[in-house]
């Protein structure tokens, strides 16, 4: 069974097609290694629900369909797991909020219909900070995700679950979102790949809203080609999201199929190097420009001068957002109601249940947000960041005249010890310097994996820029660089990250299953 | 731009209805006071000139069919709710005193 958790999913479907295994026993497989690296102490932790009973039935009526000849979806029986900000009928869906605890959405997200239609059983609910607020998982009410690279570090953020997910093996592929970085930056950090697609181009009916003009959902995998297949799957025009758009996807599969950049031109954002960045990302940033340039890709250089304005932009922007989107957590439709001694008003009432529903991230964004949007103050904060995000969006115009797709490092550094930036908020924001770009402008990016930094061993970034609608870019530069890349390791950057309790793995793993913790409440 | 205080927080709070201990309102006003102090920087580009930027790919307005679609049941609207009567959301007193 090791040995089938680690196949990509373009691998473990076509196993799958050619009746070489089952979906039960793909699912099965799954969830044993969740059973097994997930739980206790120095656990992953990637999950906060696991979906057994429902995924093995899903499972098995792919079986029987393939055993009738039915026609089925080409990822019919890869099994998938969903960041726990995305609702799913039949699963507790938290936010990573104690707000949510044990709420059950009455209706699933487009994605997850999507999932369904196409067979795809649902593995489970993976952690994530509260609301998506965070670039480490920390802010969690459930406790932290920890790298599988190294235990005592951070998975990135806000998606920590869905990439230490798919780097434990626990499955091959995940749902994201990404507002500023959430999905790629995650990625960079665990030495998986993520995506976040052009805005618009996957419905975020059903994706709980943080910032609603920057949240996007997008796959998380551990090829570049895997995340092509499952962007097919959850992405396309859904009526049920107004800011959906029509275009169709571009053959995305077949951009990560055709492995060729001669003559492309890829052009280095000046502005997002340098200070600030760790010495191995730059080192490992560099190594795959000279692998793009030898492929025959013409490497340019780009400026960008107004992102310097895109960090203090997006706190504007994102809370102001956020804290309208989050006021409807009120104690009266959903989740935790806190009632207060003596005979209070609702108004009390609601005081009580979000100080103790929200989280402290949480809470300094809403009362950021309500201060950028507030009178007085409205036009010098939020209208300026509105201005500012015409000039990033100007910048982004201009360099796409120079260059077919833009590349940077995705993070400035490696993961982080847990705990270090938990006090010093500022410090936490900084890690997505150079994702929130692309979600002020709308466009799509890719994050892949670029090797180990030299000072201390651990997973290092690139990340790919491209115009809106030109997703399919991406996986055509991108696995021209992950293919040259692999050569050069001689093999997937993940075969070298340490193996996750060896001492029982293989023996007698079954025997061995800790309990796995659900957030959500019984289900 | 004018800076953030305690007091200014203390009002946000309540605005935003989340109940604030002093300690906790102590914290925050020190943690937002550095966080607005590293944005404020955003106004040095923003020229009047520049047009402010709403959405990131523009779209005109979506409308639907006037048409019955598929909408929950009164049941699934109510089922996540801390309390309901009589098939509507249930809350506590509105006003002070009745």
């Amino acid at each position: 069974m090791t040995e089938l958790i680690r196949l990509s999913a373009a691998a473990l479907a076509q196993k799958l097609a050619s009746r070489e295994i089952s979906a039960v026993e793909a699912t099965q497989a799954h969830l044993d290694r969740i059973a097994h690296v997930d739980g206790g102490d120095d656990g992953v932790h990637a999950f906060l629900h696991v979906n057994t009973d429902e995924a093995l039935a899903v499972a098995a009526g792919v079986d029987k369909a393939r055993a009738n000849s039915e026609e089925l979806h080409a990822l019919a029986g890869v099994p998938i797991a969903v960041k726990d900000l995305i609702v799913t009928k039949g699963q507790p869906t938290t936010a990573g909020s104690k707000i949510l605890e044990g709420w059950h959405s009455p209706y699933d997200a487009t994605v997850i219909r999507r999932l369904r239609a196409a067979g795809m059983p649902i593995l489970g609910k993976t952690n994530l900070d509260e609301f998506a607020m965070g670039s480490s998982t920390e802010h969690s009410a459930y406790g932290p995700t920890r790298n599988p690279w190294d235990l005592d570090r951070i998975p990135g953020g806000s998606g920590g679950g869905s990439a230490a997910a798919v780097a434990a093996f626990e499955a091959p592929l995940a749902l994201g979102t990404d507002t500023g970085g959430s999905i790629r930056q995650p990625g960079a950090v665990t030495g998986t790949v993520g995506v976040k697609p052009t805005y618009g181009g996957v419905s975020r009916y059903g994706a709980i809203a943080m910032a609603s003009s920057l949240d996007q959902i997008g796959p998380v995998s551990r090829t570049v080609l895997d995340s092509a297949l499952l962007h097919e799957v959850i992405g396309g025009h859904d009526p049920n999201d107004s800011t959906s758009l029509t275009d169709p996807l571009g053959a995305l599969v077949e951009a990560a199929r055709l492995g060729n950049v001669e003559g492309m031109r890829i052009g280095v954002i000046k502005e997002l190097q340098g200070e600030g960045y760790q010495a191995g990302v730059l080192t490992r940033f560099q190594e795959s420009l000279e692998l793009l340039r030898g492929a025959g890709a013409e490497i340019v250089e780009v400026s960008c001068p107004n992102f310097e304005y895109a960090l203090g932009a997006y706190y504007l922007i994102m809370p102001s957002e956020a804290s309208s989107n989050l006021a409807k957590y009120d104690g009266v439709r959903f989740g935790l109601r806190v009632v207060p001694d003596g005979a209070p008003t609702i108004e009390r009432v609601m005081g009580a249940t979000r100080a103790a529903g929200f989280g402290d991230e949480v809470k300094r964004r809403i009362i950021l947000g309500t201060y950028a949007l507030s009178a007085g103050y409205y036009a010098a904060y939020y209208g300026s960041a509105q201005k500012v995000r015409t000039l990033i969006q100007r910048d982004f115009d201009n360099a796409f005249k120079q260059a077919d797709v833009l590349i940077s490092p995705t993070a400035p550094t490696t993961a982080f010890k847990l705990g270090e930036k938990l006090n010093d908020p500022l410090a936490m924001y900084l890690n997505d310097v150079a994702t929130i770009p692309a979600n002020m402008a709308g466009v799509p990016g890719l994050s892949l994996p670029g090797g180990l930094a030299d000072e201390d061993g651990l997973p290092v970034g690139i990340q790919l820029l491209a115009p809106a609608r030109q997703d399919a870019r991406l996986y055509r530069v991108g696995a021209v660089l992950e293919s040259l890349l692999e050569a050069s390791w001689g093999g997937p950057l993940l075969d070298r990250a340490p193996a996750l309790r060896p001492d029982v793995l293989g023996s007698n793993g079954a025997a061995d299953r800790v309990e796995t913790s659900t957030a959500g409440g019984t289900n | 731009m004018a800076e953030i205080n305690r007091e200014d927080v203390a009002h946000l709070a309540r605005l935003a209805h989340i109940d604030m201990s002093a300690e906790e309102l102590d914290r925050m006003t020190g943690e937002l006071a550095v966080i607005v102090d590293s944005i404020k920087r955003v106004s040095e580009v923003a020229g009047d000139d520049i047009p402010t930027t709403s959405h990131p790919i523009p779209l005109s307005n979506v409308y639907r069919e006037d048409v019955v679609g598929e909408t929950l049941t009164n049941e699934e609207a109510l089922s996540g709710a801390p309390d309901n009567a009589d098939g509507r959301f249930k809350v506590p007193a509105i006003l002070d005193g009745e």
